[in-house]
């Protein structure tokens, strides 16, 4: 009975073989089970871009908007804000935006006043640092957690500070500046949060 | 003399198996089968040009009083081959945003006021019913005036069903010829012609019965179109688990 | 590479060195026959249809809602919103149905072999306690998405106990937790569904296992290798006609469960409802207490005792009998290894009145399944309209009948000495060369 010869490589080779090809079918059964995790047609429908009516935001205050069930906060600042913005950057982390901060705006919003139109900041309102809602205190006067304050974002959980523009300062927990979401003008009153710009896209 | 033997096992063990599965698609067949003399509707759900002439129907037609709350817009204009902007300009009325799902603009008690009941939604009316897309197909040309209906009309695939036919303009109006000295229906004729001709009619009412059965399990279209690929995999990978098989078991005496 | 998978290796040894043996008992040093023929692939197929319900099961919870208001809604979304829901969803609807396919062949190899029979009688108990959480578990999913079939299946099924004298009528509100079927009964049921008799099975599997490697396994021929010549060419203790295990039974299964995955995914990509006996059609409609469905019937699986339930007629006021009836032909299958006092284990060597008599009984399970299913029902409308009622009945209870009688023939068959069987061969049949 014992004169048969078992070919090894032949058995290497078809064990192989049926292991690679078995593995790459378990690889892309696990596929479907993961992409389950992506957010629904549901969760993408309530997380469509929102139009908002700018009109009634006066100078100097801000209005939060749900986007995708984040705070987005759109301020309307005043000229002195914007003035007082330049004089911050010795103090910042990074003041151009283009450094660790690259990727918190998009192309079109990369400048001083992190904005497409100077007056009109619009912001995730969600601290980097570990995601909570900072305040918003836009009142230039000396506050407990910074005696030269000049107005900003100012986060309660772990006192992070931001300015007028939502740029962090050096010194602070923080490591980024707050995100600004893609979005554009529709019209002088209305903005749309979530798309780019035409000429952007 | 072995191979004979084993072979001779493993034609069996096909046989066997093939007669298992023969008897199960028999029983499946005979059970669908049975209902019986409902025409077949000849829907193509893989056909996107008759997915959005059914569409274009169903939302000039039907949605005044049906929803499709299962089913959004956005999803359907991938599905059929629409865009955004043609799905809603030209089938969404509601003023609903591209991601909501199809919901009719008839409020739920006028609606009872009218037909007594609901509409009801058609999401997955093609699945609920046994007969599938013949049922559907078969109702929407088995309409005729009735005068002794609240509604004024009757359908023989759906005795006293409380709709009128939505459809009426283009199919034109049809009525019963009843049996000597009964009441049954014995057929339909066409007593006003509509819009369309009968073929034409048939047509509409193909393409709207295979929109409808799209809505009732969008997701035919991808098991469809995976489903060959995962066969094939399968078929590659159990062939080579086979030979392995034979491999290891040439040890076994 | 090589050397760091033995150094963990020989790390995972030193620390629990009881690991590697227990693996060699279970899997290279497991001397199963070598003939074991296609009968055989359905073990190993439950254990893996029993996987694919418990990783599809735990994704469709994630996104399924425990609510008599929501759980319709919720499955649906799964079928559309969800990113691969309807494939998770397909595979263990699909899987529910194939795993009875699979314990029904499986639990007829051990009628057909005699693998109940001593010493194997704890193997086929747990066995049974297997089949029956696999029930339990059938029937509370079924409940779970909510549709006008799974409300009424509850409330027609739930309404056996009501039949129990005495108790019945609060036993039924005690299980529902309402006067029908209603949130509460979604909730609990969900509860036992997803997490409690998930466990009693696996436990019940495990040890299923464990007695089956106990005795070891049986074979077409019903003889005992361990018992037989020793020395193979693995061990000269070990059977002559055993085969390790691992790798000759894994890679034959291997092959089982590819040939397997073909149909399953058949089924699961191209008719995932399969003509509505996997996925009912009534079932597409939404739980509605107002309007029970034209064809109720419970699915496929249950139809066999659920048409004894219904041939069984009341009398003495009571409709007890019927349910007595159904849960007696379940219980009769746990009693089957001391009813069968047979000498002989596999049909190969037994009388032709064993024969006849297990495929009697095949059949009648069969013909009760399709009376269940309300299929003969249906053919006999056609052949004669005004008596169907009467020749489904008739039917219905010779195939009742012939189902019991199975049980009490094989006691007096195998006891009277009416059985003649042929000669067992010493070894088991394979193409010896």
């Amino acid at each position: 009975m014992a004169n048969e010869v078992v070919d090894h490589g032949r058995r290497r080779f078809l064990t192989a073989t049926t292991a690679v090809v078995g593995g790459v079918g378990v690889v892309a059964a696990a596929v479907p089970f993961i992409k389950s995790w992506e957010p629904s047609a549901r969760a993408k429908s309530a997380g469509a871009p929102v139009t908002v009516d700018i009109s009634k935001i006066e100078s100097g205050q801000k209005v939060t908007y749900p986007w995708r069930g984040l705070p987005v906060f759109v301020v309307n600042r005043t000229q002195v804000q914007l003035d007082t913005l330049p004089s911050q950057d010795s103090r910042l982390v990074d003041a151009k935006s283009d450094q660790g901060s690259a990727e918190q705006q998009p192309k079109y919003a990369q400048n001083e006043a992190r904005s497409i139109k100077p007056e009109w900041l619009v912001l995730v309102g969600l601290c980097t640092h570990l995601g909570c809602v900072p305040d918003f205190v836009p009142v230039m006067k000396p506050e407990p957690f910074d005696p030269d304050w000049k107005g900003g974002f100012y986060c309660p959980c772990h006192k992070s500070r931001y300015d007028m523009a939502g740029r962090v300062y050096a010194g602070v927990p923080a490591p980024k500046n707050l995100l600004v979401p893609p979005y554009h003008f529709i019209d002088d009153t209305h903005i749309q949060i979530g798309v780019d710009p035409k000429e952007a896209g | 003399m072995t191979m004979t033997k084993r072979q001779s096992t493993m034609k069996k063990a096909i046989y066997s198996f093939a007669l298992a599965v023969g008897l199960l698609v028999g029983v499946t067949s005979t059970a669908s089968a049975e209902e019986g003399q409902l025409a077949s509707a000849g829907t193509n759900i893989r056909d996107q040009a008759s997915l959005q002439r059914g569409a274009k129907l169903f939302f000039n037609y039907c949605v005044g009083c049906h929803s499709l709350k299962y089913v959004r817009y956005s999803r359907m204009a991938e599905d059929l081959g629409l865009t955004e902007d043609e799905v809603m300009k030209n089938l969404n009325f509601t003023g609903a945003k591209f991601g909501d799902p199809v919901i009719s603009h008839m409020p739920e008690d006028l609606a009872q006021q009218y037909f007594g009941k609901a509409p009801p939604d058609l999401s997955l009316e093609v699945r609920t019913k046994e007969q599938g897309a013949d049922w559907v197909f078969g109702y929407l040309n088995s309409f005729y005036l009735d005068p002794s209906r609240p509604v004024g009309w009757n359908n023989t695939v759906f005795p006293n069903a409380s709709m009128p036919n939505p459809l009426w303009e283009l199919q034109g109006l049809q009525t019963a010829v009843k049996k000597e000295g009964s009441d049954d229906v014995e057929k339909l004729e066409l007593s006003q012609p509509g819009k369309l001709t009968p073929a034409q009619y048939q047509q509409a009412t193909r393409d709207l019965t295979a929109f409808l059965e799209y809505a009732s399990e969008p997701a035919a279209l991808q098991r469809q179109h995976y489903g060959i690929w995962v066969l094939l995999f399968l078929a590659g990978f159990t062939f080579l688990a086979y030979l392995l098989k034979k491999e290891y078991w040439k040890d076994v005496h | 590479m090589a050397n760091v998978f033995t150094r963990i290796g020989d790390w995972v040894n030193e620390r629990a060195p009881g690991l590697m043996p227990a693996y060699r008992k279970h899997m290279t040093e497991y001397y199963a026959p070598k003939n074991f023929n296609l009968w055989y692939y359905f073990g190993s197929l439950a254990l893996l249809v029993l996987v694919n319900q418990i990783v599809t099961g735990i994704f469709l919870t994630m996104n399924y809602k425990t609510s008599a208001a929501e759980a319709f809604n919720s499955v649906e979304y799964i079928m559309r919103d969800v990113e691969w829901g309807w494939l998770i969803r397909y595979m263990h609807s699909t899987g529910a149905s194939l795993f009875f396919v699979v314990v029904f062949l499986h639990m007829f190899r051990g009628l057909m072999y005699g693998s109940y029979q001593k010493p194997r009688e704890l193997v086929w108990l747990l066995g049974m306690l297997i089949f029956l959480a696999l029930m339990a578990e059938a029937f509370m999913g079924y409940v779970l998405p909510w549709g006008n079939m799974s409300f009424w299946g509850a409330k027609v099924i739930i309404s056996l106990f009501g039949t129990i004298p005495v108790i019945g009528g609060s036993l039924v509100e005690w299980i529902m937790g309402d006067y029908l079927p209603a949130d509460a009964t979604l909730n609990r049921f969900f509860a036992l569904h997803v997490i409690a008799l998930p466990i009693v099975l696996l436990l019940l599997v495990v040890l299923h296992l464990a007695a089956l490697h106990e005795v070891g396994s049986n074979n077409p021929d019903g003889v005992d290798v361990k018992h037989g010549p020793k020395g193979n060419r693995w061990d000269p203790k070990a059977p002559l006609d055993g085969i390790p295990f691992h790798p000759y039974y894994t890679v034959k299964d291997l092959a089982g469960v590819g040939f397997f995955l073909i149909i399953a995914a058949f089924i699961i990509f191209f008719a995932p409802t399969f003509g509505g006996w996997f996925l009912e059609h009534d079932n597409f409609l939404p739980a509605n207490n107002l309007v029970t469905p034209t064809h109720i019937k419970p699915s496929w699986y249950f139809t066999p005792f659920y048409a004894i339930l219904r041939m069984i007629p009341s009398f003495f006021g009571t409709a007890f009998w019927g349910v007595l009836g159904m849960f007696g032909a379940i219980a009769l299958l746990f009693l089957l290894p001391w009813i069968d006092a047979g000498k002989v284990r596999s049909i190969r060597y037994r009388g032709t009145g064993f024969k006849v008599a297990l495929m009697s009984f095949a059949g009648s399970f069969i013909g009760l399944a399709l009376v269940g299913a309300g299929v003969v029902g249906e053919k006999l409308v056609e052949w004669v309209p005004s008596d169907a009622t009467f020749w489904e009945n008739t039917f219905g209870r010779v195939m009742t009948f012939i189902y019991f009688a199975y049980f009490v023939f094989l006691w007096f068959y195998t006891r009277l000495g009416w059985e003649k069987t042929k000669p067992v061969p010493e070894r088991v049949v394979y193409d010896h060369d």
